[in-house]
């Protein structure tokens, strides 16, 4: 089975229509882009899922690290003044 | 818990979060150190417990117990390699479809079972298996399938019925798991269940159409229900007092319905199916029970259930003959593909390949 062993492994990101983003869909193994790129069409686009592909290198994705979660997205919790309903303005004032 | 014992690495593919005693004694901590991670990993377990218990999801680089993870391996191959195995009792009948339009109905579900195996492979790899392994697993006997697949397709009637029950029973256990709790299996069923329920369809319409044929066409689908009806609610797996590991994977949510509970769901539904085409479920016992709102079902042959599991089903020989030729004769489209990347790659040596 050595014959695919060092076939990269590809992340599939498929843009259902124009206007919206690309969505990670799944993935697959396939020996270079333009192969995973036809593979993803037959794999996940079977029912016009898409308009648009992409593939790209799992390896080429850095990640945050699940470890590291507390500390990289808490501080936002209590910066509740980012928030617009933070704020009291009257009613009189109208839409804002 | 030191920094050093959950290291990341590769997006979404991370083999080294266990904490089991060889990997301790590999890196040579000292036994004080030892015990102390051990502590922490029984705190870990109870932690990770918790989490799923208040049903939230758990993503591939986050720490779970070795045996939630065994487990998941185990049971998304197990799954994978089914869907795969599949596709050979249906592809048996493509040649032979009655009509272009029954044709390419089943060429299309066919392929839609390959696609299933891949997300199923691709759920698994996350955990840290290699696509090789799983697949080398299969090939060598070693790995199981749903025992169904190794019952034969004998007739056009079969690959009706093998729609209506069998992916009928599949689409009860995979509307399950669409909530289970690991993330990326999860998303796969989603998918997948997506898919099935035209497999179903297709399937109901064939045995429509024959049960509403000549007299011969309905005791041709008669006889293909009369064959597969108890092996597709045997799918469901031994009977919950019979089905050890049933209670963890359910605590752990992996599973969230029991195999009883999932057989007399199905039963229940597919019993008004058989009703409607006047055709007759192979069971004496069946009856409505008006106190459990449920139908009453006769006994499984579990003998038979755990012969086919170990091997001896009517099949199971063809059906690794089947895979292994078939991958031994996809070997020079592979080697193929690896060449033609390779010279691409050499001729534009500006672009690295990954
Ligand atoms: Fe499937
Ligand atoms: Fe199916």
């Amino acid at each position: 089975m050595s014959d695919t062993s060092n076939w990269p492994l590809w992340e599939v990101f498929v843009r259902s229509k124009n206007g919206l983003a690309h969505k990670h869909a799944g993935s697959l193994h396939a020996p270079d882009a333009d192969m995973a790129l036809k593979n993803a069409r037959d794999v996940y686009t079977r029912r016009s899922e898409g308009v648009s592909l992409w593939v790209v290198p799992s390896e080429a994705i850095t990640a945050s690290s699940p470890d590291e979660k507390d500390l990289l997205f808490t501080p936002a919790d209590d910066k509740v003044y980012r928030h617009p309903t933070f704020y009291d303005i009257p009613d009189e004032v109208g839409h804002m | 818990m030191p920094n050093g014992l959950i290291q990341e690495q590769k997006y979404g593919r991370n083999p080294d979060h266990d904490i089991s005693h060889e990997r301790f004694v590999n890196v040579g901590v000292n036994c004080g150190i030892y015990i102390e991670l051990m502590a922490n990993a029984v705190d870990l377990t109870t932690t990770f417990d918790s989490y799923v218990a208040a049903e939230n999801r758990v993503e591939p680089k986050q720490w779970m117990p070795e045996k939630y993870r065994k487990t998941l391996v185990r049971q998304i191959s197990q799954h994978a390699h089914s869907e795969v195995v599949g596709m050979l009792p249906e592809a048996n009948w493509i040649t032979r479809a009655p009509s272009l339009r029954a044709k390419l109905i089943l060429i299309a579900k066919v392929q839609d079972e390959g696609g299933h195996g891949l997300y199923l492979y691709s759920a698994a790899e996350t955990l840290g298996t290699s696509r090789e392994t799983m697949v080398g697993d299969l090939l060598s006997g070693k790995a199981k399938y749903s025992s169904i697949f190794n019952y034969p397709s004998l007739t056009w009637a079969d690959v009706g019925v093998i729609g209506w029950l069998v992916d009928g029973a599949a689409i009860a256990n995979q509307v399950m798991l669409c909530r289970t709790s690991y993330g990326p299996y999860s998303r796969a069923m989603v998918r997948i269940c997506k898919e099935e329920s035209f497999h179903q369809r297709q399937g109901y319409e064939i045995v429509m159409k024959l049960a509403r044929g000549t007299s011969d066409q309905k005791a041709m689908v008669q006889d293909a229900l009369n064959r597969w009806w108890w092996p597709s609610i045997m799918m469901f797996g031994p009977t919950d007092d019979n089905s050890p590991n049933s209670e963890q994977s359910m605590k752990w949510r992996i599973k969230r319905k029991s195999n009883d509970q999932l057989r007399q769901e199905f039963i229940d539904k597919t019993v008004v199916h058989a009703e409607f085409l006047d055709l007759s479920i192979p069971d004496e016992d069946l009856k409505w029970n008006d106190s459990r709102q449920s139908y009453d079902y006769g006994e499984i042959n579990w003998d038979e259930f755990y012969r086919v599991i170990q091997g001896d089903g009517p099949c199971n020989r063809q059906r690794l003959i089947a895979r292994n030729k078939a991958h031994d004769e996809g070997r020079w489209v592979r080697e193929a593909a690896t060449a033609f990347a390779a010279k691409q790659a050499a001729k534009k040596p500006a672009k690295q390949a990954p």
